[in-house]
């Protein structure tokens, strides 16, 4: 027999007895279902994530904070010099940077000394009140002090630069209705003042250039600024008082971009091990990621055992259709099949059923998360551009089938094989 | 000397079961048949008829003998050759129909031909031609479950045909029809038998069929015995 005959073939015996392999293929058909949902929601969270560090770039540097609770036991003695007043509401951060003890200029030189450290910027915790333009309503707004170091995903206008003598601000896209901007363009170049209140509870306006529009995400929203006027903000802050040792919330910690990524987790382990917490931009989102892998692994769980309650099911069908075509396989024999080809004709059947499921399956799962997917991202997740929950790719879909496939040829093996073994004489004699 | 011996069977034995359950179903069987020949194998219900068919279509092993198709051991054989020789040489009709159900006639009919790796449409002219034959043309695209009995058993020879066989092997072709349709079952073997040099074997009981043959073989609980007295079911 031809390969194209044993597969015509196993397709028409597959079809023969329909409520049989419908039952068998809706087995196969919520497994399929499942898991291509399950895989298309990994792989649309994860894309967004990945995309999101992608926007961040600055591989070359670590957040570092100071590791609460390194201290000796029992209270620590005070030191003008390198003490400093802890407080639950230190300034903004980076995603996934908790409170934590203020950074003080010992700190920093202790940072700094470590070698393959190039530069430490110690970052200004800045307390804006409001952002107001061309004296319209005044808005809430944080600024993200470290904002210059990564790049942000921008709607329109140009990154901030982190040399720049020019004050330069990034507003989150949802401040240009508010501000009363037309769009995105008009308000780059626009002279937003930014509204603060100092140590001594006078207020003061600085004056900020809208460099850019960024679009929102999962990261901290909020505005960026670039250090010109970060240290414009922090000296209005502080109303030209000294208000005792420096301290800051973190600071960045620049290293050779070069370096590779194991010497970056050797160096990273050296500012770990001189006493500071430390983390890269992707060590922050991998939280994140862990998270969601994990969510996607139990959905994926759920599917697998949807995928072996299928499989069993493949195995009784067949056993039945095997004892059903006694005589049947019988004939074939005595016409001279040979045992190899009735197994391949009885695997390619179970193939055939874990094709149809699949297919159906995973066609089912993409119209049905493509229409998910619209409705999400015109309603719940629409403040999160950019975001597909469900990302069905192309290699994915494949893998599922094949996988699917996989499973039902295995399970096809035992009834083929049970089969292939018939003796034609015992087969042409069952009733 | 003439052509050799189609079928050369000698001293066929064959048994069931182990120990003191062994039932021996045949013994010491020999039994020949030449080119052209119609031979009809004759015995009652029970007697080993078709256990001999089996073998000597290379269907079954026997115990013990020797078996030889055109002049070549056939139970040397290996699998494969064995499995060719049945698909390219033999056509059977057997004690059932063996029709497949929910399919076709036309695939039930090509099916020798599928197996031997013929293409699809050197098959469906052959099928074709063949049902022509029988007038069952326009019964080709039937499901094979929605004929007649005698419009199954031609089907069946249709089937046995297709693959232009040398030895047409049949177990009690006539046994599931009325005599009408049997007798044009009959006529069409004797037909091919006369016409096309087949060679028939055809297991019966029935005594008006056997008589038709050129030859008869009656079987006794196992055993060839000389002549037909008392040996056919009445
Ligand atoms: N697999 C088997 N196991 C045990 N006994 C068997 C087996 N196959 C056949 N027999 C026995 O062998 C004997 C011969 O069987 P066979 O089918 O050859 O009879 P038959 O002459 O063709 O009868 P019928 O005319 O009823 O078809 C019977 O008694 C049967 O019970
Ligand atoms: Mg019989």
């Amino acid at each position: 027999m031809k390969a194209t005959d044993l597969v015509g073939s196993a397709a028409r015996n597959t079809l023969r007895s329909k409520l049989r392999t419908t039952l068998t293929v809706l087995a196969l058909f919520i497994g399929a279902f499942t898991l291509t949902l399950t895989t298309a929601v990994g792989a649309g969270v994860t894309d967004y994530v990945t995309k999101q560090v992608a926007s961040l770039g600055a591989d070359d540097v670590f957040i570092v904070t100071r590791t609460a609770g390194d201290t000796t036991e029992g209270p620590r003695a005070y030191d003008p010099k390198t003490s400093s007043a802890s407080s639950a509401t230190g300034g903004p951060a980076l995603p996934g940077a908790g409170q934590s003890d203020p950074m003080t200029e010992a700190d920093l030189e202790k940072l700094a000394g470590i070698s393959g450290i190039f530069r430490v910027d110690p970052v200004q915790a800045v307390a804006v009140d409001f952002v107001q333009y061309n004296g319209g309503g005044q808005f809430e707004l944080s600024v993200n002090p470290t904002s210059s170091i990564t790049r942000a995903d921008l709607l329109a206008g140009a990154q901030l630069s982190e040399s720049s003598g020019t004050r330069e601000l990034v507003l989150p896209a949802d401040y240009v209705d508010a501000l009363g901007f037309a769009d995105a363009q008009d308000a780059v170049g626009a002279v937003v003042p930014l509204g603060i209140t100092d140590v001594l509870g006078a207020r003061h306006q600085v004056d900020g250039t809208v460099v850019g529009i960024s679009q929102e995400s999962l990261l901290p929203s909020g505005g960026g600024a670039n250090p010109a006027m970060v240290s414009a903000l922090a000296e209005a802050q502080s109303a030209g008082i000294d208000t005792g040792p420096a301290r800051y919330p973190l600071a960045v910690a620049y290293f050779d971009p070069a370096l590779s990524s194991a010497q970056v987790s050797d160096l990273q382990e050296s500012v770990a091990a001189a006493g500071f917490g430390v983390q890269t931009i992707q060590d922050q989102l991998g939280v994140i990621k862990t998270v969601i892998d994990g969510i996607i692994g139990v959905l994926n769980a759920f599917a697998i055992v949807a995928l072996v309650a299928a499989a069993f099911g493949i195995v009784n069908t067949l056993l039945m259709s095997v004892q059903e075509r006694t005589r049947e396989i019988g004939l074939m024999k005595a016409m001279g099949m040979r045992a190899g080809k009735i197994f391949a004709l009885f695997s390619l059947e179970a193939a055939f059923i874990g094709f149809l499921g699949s297919l159906i399956g995973v066609a089912a799962a993409v119209l049905a998360g493509s229409a998910l997917n619209a409705a999400l991202s015109a309603g719940p997740l629409s403040s999160l551009p950019g975001l597909n929950i469900l990302l069905f790719e192309p290699g994915a879909i494949m893998g599922i089938m094949l996988l699917i496939m996989a499973i039902a040829f295995i399970s096809g093996t035992l009834p083929a094989s049970r089969a292939a073994r018939k003796n034609p004489i015992d087969s042409l004699r069952y009733e | 000397m003439t052509s050799p011996l189609v079928i050369d069977a000698r001293n066929i034995s064959k048994s069931y079961g182990k120990g003191s359950s062994t039932f021996h179903a045949l013994k010491d069987v020999t039994l020949q048949v030449a080119p052209g020949e119609s031979v009809a194998i004759v015995g009652k219900s029970g007697s080993g008829k078709s256990t001999l068919m089996h073998i000597i279509a290379l269907l079954d092993t026997p115990d013990s003998g020797s078996l030889s198709f055109n002049g070549r051991d056939a139970l040397a054989l290996p699998p494969k050759k064995a499995s060719e020789l049945r698909n390219k040489e033999f056509g059977f009709v057997f004690q059932q129909f063996f029709l497949t159900p929910e399919t076709s006639v036309m695939d039930n009919v090509t099916l020798p031909l599928k197996i031997a790796g013929v293409s699809p449409r050197a098959r469906r002219e052959r099928a074709l031609a063949v049902l022509r034959q029988f007038e069952l043309e326009d019964k080709a695209a039937s499901n094979a479950n929605d004929l007649s009995g005698g419009q199954k058993q031609r089907v069946v020879i249709s089937r046995a045909l297709i693959n232009e066989p040398t030895v047409i092997f049949a177990d009690e072709p006539t046994g599931n029809l009325d005599s009408a349709t049997g007798a044009i079952v009959e006529d069409t073997l004797f037909q091919l038998n006369r016409d096309r040099g087949i060679t028939l074997v055809i297991v019966t009981h029935d005594e008006d069929l056997a008589a038709r043959c050129d030859r008869q073989v009656f079987i006794r609980d196992g055993v060839v015995v000389p002549s037909g007295a008392g040996v056919a079911a009445a």
